[in-house]
């Protein structure tokens, strides 16, 4: 950027096309390199700095989480879902025909094996935004028992799928991993 | 109007554009084709080289202002962050810091060889004035940049500045209250100071662009001062110019990138790496250095207004400089007189620099009066008389027919500029002993062994009453700590980890990505329990002291029983090298205070230095980083200046 000028007028010398004048053509390939190289720090001081990356991974416990109930964890400025679901809400996911799903999607790719109890959603409505109640057993779940926005009616069930109402698509899967039986690690 | 430019470029793309906006054209014909007094020397550069220069502190400066937060609460943090956590944040700083000092430098260059060589005489003069208003946008950008990160010297340098213009009759007091935006400088000043630091460059771009406008109706003048009179004495600004201003501009970036890579507060002030306080006035308000000549008239001046006048009036004296020089010769080579008057100007300007960097006491008060009125004098009195009755040497008839080849300037000018000293009026203090430390002179880094000793001492010693909140546990990891070694060491601390469920502030072991906490919950509390006093926070404290490590050092060694008959305050403790030698904290170090585990005798001088070594790493963890990408970019530089001289000899070559 600051060589620009200079360099590219010096890539259009003076001299007839069919002589290539090393010297020049290796001034105005270092020229070009320092530019370059000039870019990318400008470029990459862009991209997320290493305090916002230090949050893009969180540790949620899961111990104190009764069955039936979720919390809300903000990951990635993100409002996550974490539900400890009851044995009954399993069967009820887990029993619905795909073809009765708007966003067909089984039960068992949503969950990780052998902790099929835990949840973990984005709980943004896929439909315009907003936060869907559900978290806890006094708030509206909707007829699926699972979540219910109360913007236009979008209902989930226990698995987090669309059911009924505006929304397109099923509730966002964050990526996640437990990194012991009491502890996920999303991010 | 209807009608295309007839454009004569054979590319059909370029000629599409062309035709319509003929900017192709206007680039061949300035800066193509356009004739060019053939004997300049370096000296003619640097107009170029500072138009580089702004575009890089433009550039700079707005991927700065991504991440800068002009708020008194934030700004101050939000550098830091900057420095430490946005990716390559610390070099892009530095080179807008530093790119501030080159700009002046290459532009008090330019100004000074036009002084020389009267290239503001007449038909020059709009261009000279033109020049003159660059200045003045510069230097109001440059002051309200160095406001912006909220040091004890931005907000103190602002104070007294923007007080200046109360020295106004009837009006003035109202004009700072409205400059302000309230009673003293605060948060409105800081956020306007900010709008303005960001609009200025792109007016100033449009001032250049005039500047240059003008230059190319009048055309340059040269080292010989006459006019050119036909073709054989310029050439086509490209390819010889181009190439020679390639030269230069390597040049120009080795000393920027010198300053960047390896002195990067080398110009700066220690004091700004303090958070602004205004109940604290720090000991020396002193702007920086390409103000120090003006601020040294300002306060050579016994009389508020007259100071403010003469401060001001010794740039707007420029303007009318084309006026007051009645020589009918421009150069001052053919100008004998002239010549050896010039460079005693030179001189008085360099020493009202270094008068305005020391204390207005003692023999500093006799010379900035002499040299304040002597710079008067010089416009006012010796010019237009010169002009007068000098005796100019016998001019050549035309350039080309000049027996004098080319100069290559030499960087005495820059050299005699920057060598301003900053003064360090320690009075009676005594200086601290220099110690060797891993980390200092051109390739040095901190040895990371002896780091984390201090850390420890840190962690044991100086945490109970200083913070160290610019530092992440995660940052850690800088001092060759293992991922699960910076966890342990995170979760030993306790901070607030946010509200439970019923809004209640909970604490708990800290998270690799928790800063370090303040031992206190605020100022007022600190105090409280320390007689008054607030233990700094360590951050950048290695900075934020002149000579910080070997101070620090000596500090922490330098406790002792108080002289007879001195007078200790009430809970005060004797210190040899703490200004006032009297400090609130108590000696912190004794021998085996902590126990090192790699089972390095803990005496006081041994902690010391380490947690000097500690500190120092904990003020710029990216020192590595930086000499070594330093290294590689000189190197970088001098092969390319080697390369672009060695083709501009080529092109050169077929002039004879």
């Amino acid at each position: 950027m600051a060589d620009t000028s200079a360099t590219s007028m010096t890539h259009h010398g003076p001299s007839d096309g069919k002589k290539r004048d090393f010297l020049k053509l290796i001034t105005a390939a270092g020229a070009a390199i320092g530019t370059g190289a000039i870019a990318w720090p400008l470029i990459d001081s862009m991209n997320p700095a290493k305090d916002v990356l230090a949050l893009s991974s969180i540790d949620v416990e899961l111990a104190p989480i009764a069955a039936g109930q979720g919390i809300t964890v903000m990951w990635r400025g993100k409002p996550t879902f974490v539900r400890h679901r009851t044995p009954a809400e399993i069967k009820q996911a887990a029993g619905v025909a795909l073809a009765e799903l708007p966003d067909p999607e089984a039960d068992k790719t949503r969950t990780k094996s052998g902790h099929d109890e835990w949840l973990i959603l984005i709980g943004i409505c896929t439909h315009l935004g907003c936060i869907p109640t559900g978290n806890k057993p006094t708030e509206m779940r909707g007829e699926y028992g699972g979540w219910f926005c109360p913007c236009h009616g979008s209902q989930y069930d226990t698995s987090g799928r669309i059911r009924k109402g505006p929304a397109p698509t099923n509730l966002e899967l964050p990526p996640y991993e437990f990194v012991s039986a009491t502890k996920i690690k999303i991010g | 109007m209807a009608g295309l430019n007839k454009s004569e470029f054979k590319n059909p793309v370029i000629n599409w554009i062309d035709s319509r906006l003929p900017v192709f054209t206007m680039m061949q014909k300035e800066y193509g084709s356009f004739p060019t007094p053939r004997n300049f020397n370096y000296f003619w550069n640097f107009g170029a080289l500072a138009m580089v220069i702004l575009m890089i502190m433009i550039v700079t400066g707005v991927v700065l202002a991504m991440h800068y937060q002009p708020n008194a609460e934030l700004a101050f943090d939000s550098v830091q962050r900057i420095r430490r956590d946005v990716n390559y944040g610390w070099l892009i700083q530095y080179v807008h810091m530093n790119g501030g000092s080159m700009f002046f430098i290459v532009t008090y260059i330019h100004v000074f060889r036009g002084l020389y060589y009267g290239s503001y005489k007449s038909p020059r003069e709009l261009l000279w004035m033109l020049g003159v208003v660059i200045l003045l946008i510069m230097m109001a950008t440059a002051f309200m940049g160095y406001v912006l990160p909220w040091g004890q010297m931005s907000y103190w340098g602002a104070t007294v500045i923007t007080n200046l213009f109360s020295a106004i009759p009837l009006v003035g007091k109202s004009i700072v209250v409205w400059l302000w935006g309230g009673f003293s400088v605060d948060q409105a000043t800081l956020n306007r100071f900010f709008s303005l630091h960001y609009l200025l460059p792109f007016v100033l771009v449009g001032v250049i662009f005039l500047h240059i406008a003008a230059l190319h109706i009048v055309g340059s003048n040269n080292p010989l001062g006459i006019e050119p009179k036909g073709p054989q004495d310029t050439i086509p600004f490209h390819p010889y110019y181009t190439i020679k201003d390639s030269v230069g501009i390597c040049v120009c970036l080795i000393v920027f990138a010198a300053l960047v890579f390896f002195a990067p507060d080398f110009l700066g002030d220690p004091a700004n790496y303090i958070p602004a306080n205004p109940l604290q006035t720090p000991p020396e308000i002193v702007p920086e250095w390409y103000f120090l000549p003006y601020y040294a008239i300002l306060r050579s001046v016994p009389n508020k207004l007259l100071g403010v006048v003469l401060m001001f009036g010794s740039i707007l004296i420029l303007f009318v400089l084309p006026w007051l020089d009645t020589s009918p010769v421009r150069s001052a080579k053919f100008r004998p007189i002239y010549k050896i008057l010039f460079w005693l100007f030179l001189l008085v300007s360099v020493v009202l620099g270094v008068v305005g960097a020391h204390k207005p006491e003692g023999i500093w008060v006799i010379i900035g009066r002499v040299c304040t009125a002597y710079y008067f004098a010089h416009f006012l009195i010796i010019l237009p008389i010169l002009g007068k009755i000098e005796r100019p040497l016998k001019l050549p008839e035309s350039i080309s027919k000049s027996v004098l080849g080319f100069l290559l300037a030499g960087i005495l000018v820059s050299g005699a500029l920057t060598g301003t000293a900053r003064a360090a009026d320690e009075n009676a203090l005594p200086h601290p002993p220099s110690q060797n430390w891993s980390f200092g002179g051109i390739f040095g880094t901190p040895d990371l062994t002896a780091a984390r000793r201090g850390l420890q001492v840190y962690t044991e010693v100086c945490s109970a009453c200083h913070g160290l909140k610019q530092l992440a546990y995660r940052d850690l990891a800088g001092l060759g700590l293992t991922e699960a070694q910076v966890k342990e060491i995170a979760a030993a601390a306790t901070v607030p980890l946010g509200l439970n469920d019923v809004g209640e502030p909970v604490e708990g072991p800290a998270l690799p990505s928790s800063r370090f906490r303040q031992p206190w919950p605020n100022e007022k509390a600190a105090r409280a329990m320390y007689n008054g006093a607030v233990p700094p926070d360590l951050s950048v404290m290695i900075k934020a002291r002149e000579n910080g490590d070997n101070y620090v050092h000596a500090l922490l060694t330098g406790y002792a029983d108080p002289p007879a008959g001195m007078e200790m305050g009430d809970g005060m403790n004797y210190n040899k090298y703490f200004p006032g030698f009297q400090t609130a904290m108590p000696s912190p170090l004794m021998d085996d205070r902590v126990t090192y585990a790699d089972g390095t005798k803990a005496t006081v001088d041994q902690m010391s230095r380490d947690v000097v070594t500690f500190l120092a790493w904990a003020s710029d963890p990216d020192v590595a980083a930086r000499k070594s990408m330093g290294i590689r970019v000189i190197l970088f530089l001098i092969l390319m200046t080697g390369l672009t001289y060695a083709v501009k000899r080529k092109i050169w070559s077929d002039l004879h």
